[in-house]
């Protein structure tokens, strides 16, 4: 039996008369790439959104690594070791890639406000620590020779990359991809596929939400299917594929 | 050509000081688009400390250097200290209020703090102890003191270190990412809180320091003079681009020669009808024309529906 990383205790969440999470359950094992998969609208987002502690869960809650994972804010989500990338890219478009990276390392780094004001010896190793870490980081997604340039300035793909380097600087245990592949051509998801394929045999958990099922069927270890807010079965990729109520949820019939 | 020199000078005085106080509400404004307008208050009792402390220290004999360090001290950790408690009590239970629920609120605060100045330090005009030597030097037929210099001197290192601090180090770093999108930044792991505290304190910090350069410079002092001097702050950072850093700086020093120039010559070009006593209409006449025509100040982004 593999070992639990995050645990989902019928987590459900409502905005006004709409339901979109009901009392979903479900686990993510150590070391597997996770999938999440559903039609438009299902809840796949939210459900990130409760975990990182965006939103507030108005029932059931969730397990990280072990002991509760109670989130007031998200830094402390960040904290225990959850990570993630957003549908639509939300870089810190006004500063470089470099920069970006380095503000992820922040929650892995100790000096504080005096430390900044006094500039000690510790706190310039710290520093530079920092920049070294987040340049093997774009190095590791291959886009080290764009570290200089405004994050906005960056192509699309790379505006990807750098947000999955940036969301790696804080060390997660789980990294969530929210639609990684959106918007990619077949060379770039098949780049990013290689991607993710690295990020699991460094050690961390992938949990990724994905539009793309091809991707998703050939990279997953075991898949869980949102309809409505509610969850419709979680497996291995062959299982679900097969299953008559997710091909139902998707084809509308 | 030498009253033009001499209004250069006095302007980048007094601009250095608009600069400073500038920055306070360029950086809180810049991270959380809140306009904290009891930060000119900060600056007043920045000064009326240092004149309890530095005042009562020479009273009693102590040497001017050690009371004026002392006094500049006691008149930061004073102003940090109120910058965090103003976040704490007045603004952070109000971070996901309507906007114009903390700017009334910011409003409010400048208020009791005026209020709370006069019962401590009562309703009259105080002197500034002589803290610096005086001495004058004279270029090219224009006069400078030895304050007016170091005035200067001192505000530039402060703003360089600023400067430093916010695109060199982790926490500036934590700030930009933080202005840009707080709800992302704490997703990667910054705690806003943390970061907001640190944007109030660093920008009292530098009230202080304005404080007592205002004291020093104009040798007295009074529990209202915050006012009219964070209003012309506020205009310097609009000028400049709210939320900007370079845009306070340059703002608060172009608005201090714009007034400085106003205030010589506005007698010859009214002939005499209005006295240099009206200086403070063109700090007024600057932010109504930027408001018109360039809302977004000097280097100013735009920026969405903001009050």
């Amino acid at each position: 039996m593999a070992e639990v990383l995050l645990q989902a205790n019928q987590v459900a969440k409502h905005f006004g008369g709409v339901k979109a999470l009901r009392d979903v359950s479900l686990s993510i094992n150590k070391g597997e790439v996770y999938g999440l998969i559903g039609p438009n609208g299902a809840g796949k987002t939210t459900f990130f959104n409760c975990m990182t502690g965006l939103y507030v869960p108005d029932g059931g809650g969730f397990t990280f690594d072990g002991a509760p994972l109670i989130a007031d804010a998200p830094h402390q989500a960040a904290e225990r070791g959850i990570a993630r990338t957003f549908q639509n890219i939300r870089l810190f478009g006004n500063m470089t890639a470099l920069e970006n990276v380095m503000v992820g390392r922040h929650v892995r780094t100790r000096a504080g406000v005096l430390g900044a004001m006094f500039q000690n010896a510790a706190t310039r190793a710290e520093e530079a620590a920092i920049r070294q870490r987040a340049t093997d980081l774009l190095h590791y997604v291959r886009i080290e020779d764009r570290a200089d340039d405004l994050a906005k300035n960056l192509s699309y793909g790379d505006q990807r990359r750098l947000e999955i380097a940036r969301a790696l600087a804080t060390e997660p245990k789980l990294l969530c991809l929210d639609e990684p592949a959106a918007g990619m051509n077949a060379t770039e998801t098949e780049e990013l596929r290689d991607l993710i394929e690295g990020i699991r045999a460094d050690g961390t958990t992938i949990l990724l939400i994905e539009h793309d099922v091809k991707l998703v069927m050939g990279l997953c270890d075991r898949v869980a299917v949102l309809d409505y807010g509610a969850l419709v079965i979680e497996d291995v990729p062959a299982v679900v594929q097969k299953d008559q109520r997710v091909i139902e949820a998707y084809l509308g019939a | 050509m030498d009253i033009f020199l001499q209004q250069i000078i006095n302007g980048l005085v007094q601009g250095s000081i608009y600069a400073l106080v500038a920055l306070g509400y360029t950086m809180v404004y810049g991270i959380m688009g809140l306009i904290n307008f009891a930060h000119g208050e900060v600056v007043m009792i920045g000064t009326l400390v240092t004149i309890t402390v530095a005042g009562t220290m020479i009273k009693a004999g102590m040497p001017v250097v050690l009371a004026g360090f002392a006094g500049l001290s006691a008149s930061v950790l004073v102003c940090m200290a109120l910058g965090w408690g103003l976040e704490r009590i007045a603004y952070r239970p109000l971070r996901n209020a309507p906007r114009l629920t903390p700017l009334i609120t910011a409003i409010g605060m400048s208020i009791v703090l005026q209020n709370l100045a006069m019962m401590i330090w009562g309703r009259n005009y105080m002197t500034f102890p002589p803290l610096l030597p005086k001495m004058d030097f004279e270029v090219a037929g224009a006069n400078f003191t030895a304050v007016q210099l170091i005035i200067v001197l001192v505000s530039s290192l402060t703003m360089g270190g600023l400067l430093l601090l916010v695109y060199r180090t982790k926490l500036g770093m934590a700030m930009r990412a933080t202005s840009q999108n707080p709800a992302v930044a704490s997703l990667m792991g910054v705690n806003i809180n943390r970061v907001i505290a640190a944007a109030f304190v660093i920008g009292s910090a530098l009230g202080a320091l304005a404080g007592v350069m205002v004291g020093t410079y104009y040798e007295i002092a009074h529990y209202q003079m915050g006012f009219m001097l964070g209003l012309k702050a506020f205009t310097a950072a609009v000028l400049g681009g709210i939320g900007n850093l370079a845009g306070a700086m340059l703002g608060g020093v172009l608005l201090g020669i714009i007034e400085a120039l106003g205030a010589g010559y506005i007698g010859d070009l009214t002939g005499g009808f209005l006295g240099s006593h009206y200086q403070d209409i063109f700090a007024f006449i600057v932010l109504i024309i930027v408001l018109m025509f360039k809302p977004s100040g000097l280097f100013g982004e735009k920026t969405g529906d903001r009050a």
